[in-house]
C-alpha cells in the first residue's frame, strides 16, 4: 500500500518510468527482501526498499526468555556469524549485571568471533562475486567457511546455530583437538585469501563492475550512523576493537583496514585484508592462551556449574538449582545499560533493561544490517539495473537481522 | 549485585569534563551513569538544541541507535515511555546515551533526522513498535509490520501469546484477485 501511494504521487510526470520488482524471492537478493525499482531503460531512477518478510518478533521473545536462553535467538539474527552475536550478547548482558569473564573465556571468545569474522567475510566477499559472475570465487570462500563450521562442531557441537556463551562463560571449554583444527586452518586460509585475491583483485570484469558503484562519502556514512566495513571502507577509521577494547582485543596486535574510495570495490577489498587481521588476532589468541577455567565460578553465582558438581557436590546442586529456578535465577540491577561489540557486519549493540528478574525488561538489539539498508536507495541510484546485485552484495544484507 | 563489580572502562578524567561541561551548559538535564557509562534525561523542549549542541560543540557525531522503552508496570518508573538515543563520537570516541521521557497521550518526539539522516529508518521503526510519533520525520510509515496492522507490538500491553492479528487480515482466494 505504502509503495502504491509513492507511485501515485510520481505517476503523472514519469509514466514513461518502469516498475520493476526485485525480489523478495529472488536468488541475488540471498535472503528475503523487496525492492520496489523504477527504472528509466536500465538506470535506477529510485529504489524503495519494503523490508519486514522475516519480522519474527525476537526483541520481544527477549523479554520473555532468560539472559541464557535468549542466545539461541541471537543465533538467528544474523546467522551468518552466529558466534559474534553470542558474544555480543552475553558481552552485554555481563556488562550489566557487572561480571567480569575469567581470561581464558575472553581469549576464546576473541577466537570464535575472529573465526566468525573470517567466515562472514569469505561469504560477503564470495556473495558478491557470484553476484558479478565469478563462481570459483565463491567455491573457493565456501571451502574454507566448511572448515570453520568443522572447527565449531568440535568446539560446542554445533555447526550453524552454536549458542556457545553461557554468562559468565561458555558451554564448552576449548580443547586440543579444537586448537589443532584452528592451527590447521590458520595454515590453510592464507593460501585460499591469495588465490581468491588473484582471481579478482585486478580481474577487469570485476573492477568495472565495482569500482565507482555505490559510492558512499565519509560524512554520509557518519551521518547515516553505518559501522564496520562499510564505514571504514569510507574512511571512518572507528573500530570497536581498537576505540573501546572489549574482552581481550587491547592484548593483540592488528591493524584497522580502511579505505577512501568508498565504493563497491573499497568494501570488497576491507572485508579481503581484514581476514588476514583477523587470522592474526587468532593466532596470537591460540598460542596464548591463558589455563584456568572458562566460568567464572560458583561463588560469583552466576556461571552454570559443571555437571559432574552438580551431580557429586552440594554447592554444585544449589548453584545449579537457584540458577535454573523461575523465581530465583541471576541477580540483576534494575538498570539499562548499552554494549556494543564490533560484528563483522558493523557495531552489534544491546541495550538491556533489567528489572532485577533473571528475564530482559527489555532487550534492544541494534542491527547494523537494518541501518546499511537503510542507506540502498542512495547508494544505487542513477546506476544501472545490473549494479543493484554488486551494491547489496556489498553492503552484506542479511534479513534475518535485518527484520529480526 | 553491587557497584563494585562494575566491568569495562570507567569514565576517565576529560571525558568527565565533557559531561560536566554539557550539564553546565544545560542546567535541565538529569545526568546519572551506570557502570561507566553516563545517561541524561532531558525534556522535549530542550531535545533538539541539546542534541544539535552535542552533535556540533561536542563532536558527538555519530547517531548510534534510537530505540523505546515502554516502562509499564516497572517498578519506580515514573514516566510510560523513555526513547532512548545512543550518541557517540567517532573521533573521540565518546558515548552518551539520552533519554526522552513521554507520556500518554501526547506521544509525540521530534524527529532526528534533520541531524543525522540515519534517524529515518530508526524512528520509523520507533513508531511502528511503541507508536511513538516523530514530529518532522519525512516518511513515517510503517517499517517491518504490515499498514494494514494495527497494535504497536513491543508495548508491554500487547500480549507475547494469544489469536494473532493475522486472523485479522483480508483472506485473498485465486481468481478473486
Amino acid at each position: 500500500m505504502a509503495v502504491k501511494t509513492i507511485e501515485e504521487k510520481t505517476h503523472q510526470r514519469q509514466d514513461y518510468l518502469w516498475t520493476l520488482n526485485f525480489g523478495p524471492q529472488h536468488p541475488a537478493t540471498h535472503t528475503t527482501l523487496r525492492i520496489v525499482l523504477k527504472l528509466d531503460g536500465e538506470r535506477v531512477v529510485d529504489a524503495v526498499p519494503d523490508i519486514g518478510y522475516l519480522h519474527s518478533g525476537f526483541e520481544k521473545i527477549g523479554e520473555h526468555l532468560d539472559y541464557n536462553q535468549y542466545v539461541t535467538v541471537t543465533d538467528r539474527m544474523n546467522y551468518i556469524s552466529p558466534m559474534s552475536n553470542n558474544v555480543g550478547w552475553h558481552h552485554a548482558v555481563e556488562t550489566l549485571m557487572g561480571v567480569e569473564p575469567t581470561p581464558r573465556c575472553k581469549y576464546v571468545r576473541v577466537i570464535v568471533s575472529e573465526l566468525a569474522r573470517i567466515s562472514d567475510h569469505l561469504l560477503s566477499t564470495g556473495a558478491i562475486g557470484l553476484d558479478v559472475g565469478a563462481f570459483t570465487f565463491f567455491l573457493y570462500a565456501f571451502y574454507q567457511r566448511e572448515l570453520i563450521y568443522d572447527i565449531f562442531e568440535s568446539l560446542c557441537g554445533a555447526r550453524f546455530t552454536n549458542s556457545y556463551t553461557r554468562v559468565g562463560g561458555a558451554s564448552h571449554d576449548i580443547t586440543d583437538i579444537t586448537i589443532e583444527k584452528i592451527r590447521a586452518f590458520a595454515k590453510g586460509l592464507p593460501g585460499t585469501i591469495q588465490d581468491m585475491e588473484r582471481l579478482l583483485n585486478k580481474n577487469r570484469i570485476f573492477i568495472d563492475r565495482t569500482q565507482g558503484v555505490g559510492l558512499l562519502s565519509k560524512a554520509e556514512a557518519i551521518a547515516s550512523s553505518s559501522s564496520g566495513p562499510i564505514a571504514r571502507a569510507s574512511g571512518v577509521t572507528r573500530d570497536l576493537r581498537k576505540d573501546e577494547p572489549y574482552l581481550a582485543y587491547q592484548d593483540f596486535d592488528f591493524k584497522v583496514i580502511c579505505s577512501h574510495a568508498g565504493d563497491c570495490y573499497a568494501r570488497y577489498h576491507v572485508r579481503m585484508e581484514e581476514m588476514k587481521e583477523s587470522l592474526k588476532i587468532v593466532e596470537q589468541a591460540v598460542e596464548n592462551l591463558p589455563s584456568g577455567p572458562i566460568d567464572i565460578g560458583q561463588e560469583a553465582r552466576a556461571a552454570m556449574p559443571e555437571k559432574m558438581d552438580v551431580y557429586q557436590t552440594i554447592e554444585g546442586t544449589i548453584t545449579q538449582f537457584e540458577l535454573v529456578m523461575q523465581n530465583r535465577g541471576l541477580e540483576v540491577p534494575s538498570e539499562a545499560s548499552y554494549a556494543a561489540t564490533e560484528a563483522p557486519n558493523g557495531e552489534l549493540g544491546f541495550y538491556i533493561v533489567g528489572d532485577g528478574s533473571n528475564v530482559a525488561y527489555r532487550a534492544r538489539c541494534r542491527p547494523p544490517s537494518f541501518i546499511h539498508f537503510a542507506l540502498f536507495p542512495q547508494l544505487i541510484r542513477g546506476h544501472t539495473l545490473s549494479d543493484v546485485v554488486a551494491v547489496l552484495g556489498s553492503l552484506n544484507i542479511i534479513a534475518a537481522e535485518l527484520d529480526r | 549485585m553491587t557497584e563494585e563489580h562494575t566491568t569495562g572502562e570507567q569514565t576517565t578524567e576529560p571525558e568527565q569534563k565533557v559531561f560536566e561541561q554539557i550539564a553546565a551548559q544545560f542546567p535541565g538535564l538529569a545526568v546519572s551513569a551506570f557502570r561507566g557509562q553516563t545517561r541524561v534525561v532531558v525534556s522535549r523542549d530542550e531535545l533538539i538544541t541539546l542534541m544539535q549542541t552535542l552533535r556540533d560543540e561536542y563532536s558527538f557525531d555519530m547517531l548510534v541507535d534510537v530505540t523505546c522503552v515502554d516502562y509499564l508496570n516497572y517498578r519506580g518508573a515514573e514516566d510510560r515511555f523513555h526513547v532512548v538515543y545512543q550518541l557517540a563520537g567517532t573521533d573521540s570516541g565518546l558515548r552518551l546515551t539520552v533519554c526522552l521521557p513521554l507520556n500518554e497521550p501526547d506521544l509525540n518526539a521530534p524527529s532526528m533526522t534533520a541531524l543525522w539522516s540515519g534517524a529515518n529508518w530508526m524512528e520509523r521503526e520507533v513508531w511502528d513498535m511503541f507508536g511513538i510519533r516523530f514530529e518532522g520525520h519525512p516518511d513515517l510509515r510503517r517499517i517491518l509490520l504490515p499498514d494494514a496492522f494495527e497494535a504497536h507490538p513491543l508495548r508491554k500491553d500487547y500480549p507475547l501469546q494469544g489469536r494473532g492479528e493475522r486472523h485479522n487480515f483480508e483472506v485473498l482466494r485465486r481468481g478473486e484477485g
